[in-house]
């Protein structure tokens, strides 16, 4: 993996030099904590098992940053990038094809725990926001969550003819999910239809998964969404990478 | 001297067009060896064969002995590479992209030392998006010599360039062949191979119509010379038309015109008319180039 300190540490670079990336990963999600702080507050209901809106929406949050990088960043750059002509640079050096993965999913996954710094900081400070669960596990479920959501990423950056292509699919996948999976609104406001409708949405096994953590139930109550996101993950990941294409 | 790089009969189609039929050649070490040949001819897949990007439908291709589809990452260790559409990051600075690129090889150049001889210290710093078509073709370069490569490939390394930056990329090949780097490029320009390459294949339609020495390319032709030049009124013309390899004198009022073959022609008139004592003026020799060597083996200009 020669180069992967490089080039991790450019592309966390350029990552912070797109104001848009930026922006998604690290601005919007907070001003949601914002907003929909002034709207609902955090006073304990019972809807939430005693919690308040805040304190669910964190990991909710988290799930919203994970999609966004994973559905709509990681197709536009990697799809950008082949479209520009930049992968084919890279690919006439000896750098590996996974030196570059690897570095792209790390700078996600640490953006991802940035934005999700920001989120919980800013919770904590106005709302005093509940965290339940360990560090550690949380993390874990981030990793697993940002793998499975990003492999579907690559898998689209990988089928779409155009970096406009990727995008337009990116978009058509993460806005329902937005909405419906319980990223942007907790789940239990949504009506019945609509929540069995989620249970075809990846991003819900992440929400899902990342409260779990977040909130110290035990992993025996979440196998299942881990098992259904390590089956994304390992579907999209080898379909990605047979299908992949440098040029 | 070893061939380092050796191709034999490649051949790759896409869909029915054939667009390489057949070429096989081979470059010694220290050669600046060019194909030319117009757009759609077979150069750049040519050469990304060559590079390994790119899978030829049949025929053997060996790279300092290695082979470019199995042997990728050493090939690429070895060699430098600039390509005709790629591109990097818009917000990446020039310094960076060293830097970064320099990371992949196991002896990277000091990125200093690049930046200084391909005149961009002072660009360092600004983002790839900010070069002038210039200074980003010299970054490619840079590119493609971090890595100190024995052979270095250049696809169409001057289109789109104004004419002093083409000349300013002119003067750079020459010196990294005279630091004893292989140089394989591609052009367009009959100009730029005659200027720069040691040896010469033109491509035509997937196919080596010929290669030589621009030189031999050009005496292959047979085709004459022809020397032009004033004499003031009152001045009488010593007898050309005898001399050696003179074949035709042309007098227009003051301007003459004499038309011949043979390497020793253009001496040789310049000679009668010094012994003579004539005050000629303007003198000035048109000599045959690659462009007339495409159209006679072709049959056509190469922009057409």
């Amino acid at each position: 993996m020669r180069g992967l300190r490089e080039l991790t540490l450019t592309t966390f670079k350029l990552y912070l030099r797109e104001p848009i990336g930026a922006f998604f990963t690290l601005a919007f999600p907070a001003m949601l904590v914002l907003l929909f702080g002034a709207i609902y507050g955090n006073e304990p209901t019972p809807l939430f098992g005693g919690r308040g809106t805040m304190d669910v929406s964190m990991p909710a949050y988290t799930a919203l940053i994970l999609g966004t990088v994973g559905l709509m960043s990681v197709p536009i750059t990697t799809a950008g990038y082949r479209e520009q002509g930049i992968l084919r640079r890279f690919r006439s050096t000896p750098m590996r094809p996974l030196t570059y993965i690897a570095a792209d999913v790390i700078t996600n996954l640490t953006m991802t725990v940035l934005g999700m710094g920001v989120v919980v900081l800013l919770g904590w400070v106005l709302y005093r926001v509940r965290f339940e669960g360990q560090i550690v596990l949380v993390l874990c479920a981030v990793v697993l969550s940002g793998l499975a959501i990003s492999s579907v990423g690559y898998l689209i950056a990988s089928l779409a003819g155009t970096a406009r292509m990727a995008q337009i699919i990116g978009m058509v996948l993460f806005y329902p999910m937005m909405f419906l999976s319980g990223a942007g609104m907790p789940i239990e406001v949504l009506p019945e239809s609509i929540r069995r409708f989620s249970t075809y949405l990846p991003l819900t096994y992440v929400v899902k998964l990342l409260r779990g953590a977040w909130f110290g139930e035990p992993w025996r109550e979440h196998w299942l969404e881990a098992v259904i996101l390590g089956v994304i993950l390992l579907v999209c990941g080898g379909l990605a990478a047979r299908y992949f294409r440098w040029e | 001297m070893a061939a380092v790089i050796e191709a034999h009969n490649l051949i790759k189609k896409y869909g029915t067009t054939l667009a390489v039929d057949g070429v096989g050649f081979d470059v010694q070490a220290g050669e600046v060896f060019g194909m030319v040949g117009p757009n759609g001819a077979g150069k750049t897949t040519t050469i990304e064969c060559l590079e390994g990007l790119r899978r030829a439908d049949s025929g053997q291709v060996r790279i300092l002995g290695l082979d470019p589809l199995t042997q990728r990452e050493e090939i690429a260790e070895r060699i430098g590479v600039q390509l005709q559409e790629s591109n990097l990051p818009a917000r990446l600075k020039t310094g960076e992209a060293l830097e970064l690129f320099g990371a992949f090889y196991d002896e990277p150049a000091a990125t200093a030392d690049l930046l200084e001889r391909l005149g961009l210290s002072e660009k360092r710093a600004a983002p790839v998006s900010k070069l002038s078509g210039g200074q980003r073709q010299r970054l490619f370069i840079a590119l493609a010599l971090v890595n100190k490569p024995e052979i270095v490939f250049f696809d169409e390394l001057t289109t789109g360039l104004d004419p002093q930056a083409r000349r300013a990329m002119w003067g750079l090949v020459g010196e990294i062949r005279d630091q004893g780097c292989t140089v394989f490029l591609t052009t367009h320009s009959m100009e730029e191979a005659e200027r720069l390459c040691d040896r010469v294949a033109i491509l035509d339609r997937g196919r080596i119509v010929a290669l030589d020495t621009p030189q031999g390319l050009i005496r292959s032709l047979g085709v004459e010379n022809r020397l032009v030049f004033t004499v003031p009124a009152g001045q009488a013309l010593p007898d050309l038309a005898g001399l050696a390899g003179v074949e035709r004198v042309e007098v227009n009022g003051e301007r003459v015109l004499v038309s011949g073959r043979g390497r020793r022609f253009t001496s040789t008139v310049v000679g009668a008319l010094e012994e003579a004592e004539l005050q000629f003026l303007d003198l000035r020799t048109e000599q045959p180039n690659l462009e007339d060597v495409f159209l006679a083996l072709t049959g056509r200009q190469i922009r057409e």
